[in-house]
């Protein structure tokens, strides 16, 4: 599969359909470039005709605004609503929450206005669309699965149902955990969190969720976020339950079963 | 004239005077208590005008929607249905008690006995009937209140920072409550049984629910002692209101007035969307293209919140809304961690420094710098610290309080102005500048995932 930037399809004088964003985590991070080539094998499957940003693509400013820095933050909108603008793109999706409610709710006050989709919606949409068919009986038939909403994904922007649909579509039980949707629980990585050590306290953020979804008893946990990925896959190691528990996006899902 | 007659002209002027003598106090009383009580309103209007603007004009259709759904229909708290029904009785019954309020009122300044009586006739029994089983509705809800916060004492009613006064505050609010729907009742037995008697004044009314079946406790008490145990109930049931209402602007039960325009006002975007600051973008933009820059466009003063005054006056409406339930901090995964953040605790901060600052102002004419301010003298750095920006509280708030954004402007002072970060956040911001991305990676790997 060959992954083309936005910089090759403007030498050609096209525009691609749709720029996937693959944000920090989904660049650099191990465990979340899994997930980032999950969701570039499906993309490539369907034939969507998508570009990325490449060497261009820069941090949101995320974690510098949660964190307080406002000034960085700025600075990095400012090079990436250029950037992006500058190739007239219309559409983004992306695989993180964190990325996705910047571009969607923060960049369009700065001059930064597309339509953008979380990679779970552009999912389901690709599946009602039939354009993705879950193969039968596949890698999780038959097995017990528990959602994590993300913050951002769920309370941050009321997107609860969408990657559910995606989780309904595989012939699973999907089980919920205590505290779900509107009242779901962080992974502790968000505002920055995931950059520092927590504060002292009496458990992790992350070993209290990943407790709360091995209550469950599901044996696979599916996320939307590569950092609630990271969290509770530590949430889960702590419990040392990593052998028959396993912390997968939905997009690695998705890609296992076409 | 008989001697007899004497005497009882002599007895009804009497009564005429003590009548008179009662409309005088009850008027000075309530003159009284209207006057301090909007005096308080005015000063707690110039706190909350303390906060710097902010547009909410946007949206007034919507708006008004969330005033009905959130403030009226306690959308919210029906997340929890149990303590939810208990507080939609107890709020709709001291409410509906209230018009109540009105006939004695004009008893009071007139002098007459039950005015609406004769007007609604057979209507009226009904009427303080249906009050009355509204009063027992309430009266047995603060009981259940009071014994799930200090007997079964649910957690997030149960926590430290609510030692002293908020916790005195609560109690005294739902003894308060139990106490003035006895009198009511009470008062409508000793009224009913005048009746029984035919005692004069007592305008004959037909049974009322509830103190209709009550009466038998007073059997054999003569005229003078029923009408001094309804006089008397009747005195400190309207002193109780008008102290009541008085002590509202001092107790979290304010917010049985301010839910209403706080849901008015409450945040319509995404509740992931973080405040946008105008004068960093504009920085930043002409730093960039600086022939962009106005002649004398003016350097932002100061980042982010440290005192009351920087923060928005929606900010610090929210903080005298608060009702200190804790459905908040019940759902932050920090506290449920045991970090020291609480966003029940940010709220609580906020109003009692900005009470400071009012006294302060009323001390001195303005603001005399008092060495303090809510960062660091309220809130630590470290709660601060904790919070992972997941709006959980914001979500579970039901009278439309939004802790996270005072949380994020304390934070930027903390980072803008002090330059206080942990050191990582700091090795953090020096990646992004220098390889835009949080980690120490470099630039040119960004794609590198694409041959992985
Ligand atoms: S946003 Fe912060 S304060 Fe509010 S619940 Fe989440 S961690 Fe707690
Ligand atoms: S902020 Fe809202 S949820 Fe929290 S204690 Fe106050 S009223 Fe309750």
């Amino acid at each position: 599969m060959s992954i083309k930037n936005m910089a090759e399809y403007a030498a050609n004088g096209e525009v691609p359909e749709v720029l996937f964003w693959v944000g920090c985590a989904g660049s650099f991070d191990q465990r979340a470039q899994r997930i980032t080539r999950a969701f570039t094998q499906i993309l490539d499957k369907v034939g969507v005709k998508f570009a990325i940003l490449g060497k261009e693509e820069m941090c949101t400013g995320d974690p510098a605004r949660r964190a307080g820095n406002e000034f960085l933050f700025q600075m990095m909108a400012y090079n990436n609503i250029n950037t992006i603008n500058a190739y007239g793109v219309k559409k983004v999706v992306t695989i993180c929450p964190h990325c996705f409610n910047v571009f969607k709710n923060e960049y369009p006050k700065l001059g930064g206005d597309y339509e953008v989709i979380h990679h779970t919606t552009f999912l389901q949409q690709l599946i009602n669309e039939g354009k993705i068919v879950l193969k039968d009986g596949g890698a999780f038939k038959g097995k017990k699965i528990t959602y994590h909403d993300s913050c951002y994904l769920g309370r941050g922007n009321g997107i609860y149902e969408a990657p559910r649909e995606v989780l309904q579509a595989f012939d699973t039980e999907l089980v919920e955990m205590k505290r779900c949707r509107s009242n779901g629980m962080c992974c502790g990585a968000g505002g920055a969190q995931m950059f520092k050590e927590e504060e002292t306290g009496t458990n992790r953020v992350n070993f209290e969720r990943a407790e709360q979804a091995l209550e469950t008893g599901a044996t696979i946990i599916a996320a939307n976020c590569p950092f609630c990925t990271t969290m509770l896959t530590d949430g889960v190691k702590n419990k040392e339950k990593e052998d028959s528990v396993k912390v997968l996006d939905i997009a690695e899902m998705v890609a296992m079963s076409i | 004239m008989t001697f007899d007659a004497k005497a009882s002209t002599f007895e009804l002027k009497l009564a005429c005077q003590m009548q008179i003598a009662q409309q005088i106090l009850f008027m000075i009383c309530a003159v009284a208590a209207i006057f301090f009580f909007t005096k308080k309103v005015k000063e707690m209007r110039r706190n909350i005008l303390l906060g710097r603007d902010e547009d909410i004009s946007d949206n007034k259709e919507q708006r008004w929607k969330n005033m009905i759904l959130l403030a009226l229909g306690q959308k919210k708290m029906f997340k929890k249905p149990i303590p939810a029904l208990l507080h939609l009785v107890v709020y709709a019954g001291f409410i509906i008690i209230n018009i109540e309020i009105l006939e004695i009122l004009l008893d009071g300044v007139t002098g007459a006995h039950r005015l609406f009586a004769p007007m609604l006739g057979s209507l009226y029994a009904f009427l303080v009937g249906f009050f009355e089983v509204l009063a027992v509705l309430v009266l047995v809800g603060c009981v259940v209140f009071y014994i799930r916060r200090n007997i079964l004492k649910v957690k997030r009613l149960d926590m430290p920072e609510l030692n002293g006064w908020p916790r005195n505050d609560a109690n005294l609010i739902l003894i308060t409550e139990v106490v003035l729907m006895s009198l009511f009742i009470i008062m409508n037995v000793a009224d009913l049984s005048l009746q029984q008697l035919g005692a004069e004044h007592y305008t004959k009314t037909d049974s009322f629910w509830i103190s209709g079946s009550l009466t038998g406790m007073f059997s054999g008490m003569s005229v003078g002692t029923l009408v001094a145990i309804e006089r008397t109930c009747w005195w400190l049931h309207i002193i109780g209101v008008l102290l009541f209402l008085n002590y509202l602007p001092y107790s979290k039960h304010l917010h049985i007035v301010l839910a209403f325009p706080n849901a008015y006002y409450a945040k319509l975007n995404p509740q992931g969307e973080a405040k946008n600051m105008k004068e960093i973008q504009n920085e930043v933009l002409y730093m960039m293209e600086p022939d962009k820059a106005p002649a004398e466009a003016a350097a932002p003063t100061s980042f982010g919140a440290k005192d009351i005054k920087d923060l928005s006056w929606k900010n610090l409406l929210d903080a005298y809304s608060c009702t200190e339930c804790g459905r908040c901090t019940d759902a932050c995964p920090a506290n449920m961690t045991g970090k020291k953040l609480s966003p029940r605790k940010i709220m609580m901060d906020t109003r009692d420094r900005m009470e400071e600052v009012g006294k302060n102002i009323n001390l001195n004419g303005e603001f005399k710098d008092d060495g303090k301010s809510l960062l660091h003298g309220y809130i630590t750095t470290e709660e601060l610290r904790a919070c992972t920006t997941c709006q959980a509280c914001v979500e579970a708030c039901p009278v439309s309080i939004d802790p996270l954004d005072i949380i994020m402007q304390l934070r930027r002072n903390l980072i803008m102005e002090e330059s206080s970060a942990p050191g990582e956040w700091n090795m953090m911001f020096g990646n992004i500048e220098n390889n835009m991305a949080p980690w120490k990676f470099s630039p040119d790997d960004r794609d590198a995932w694409v041959n992985g």
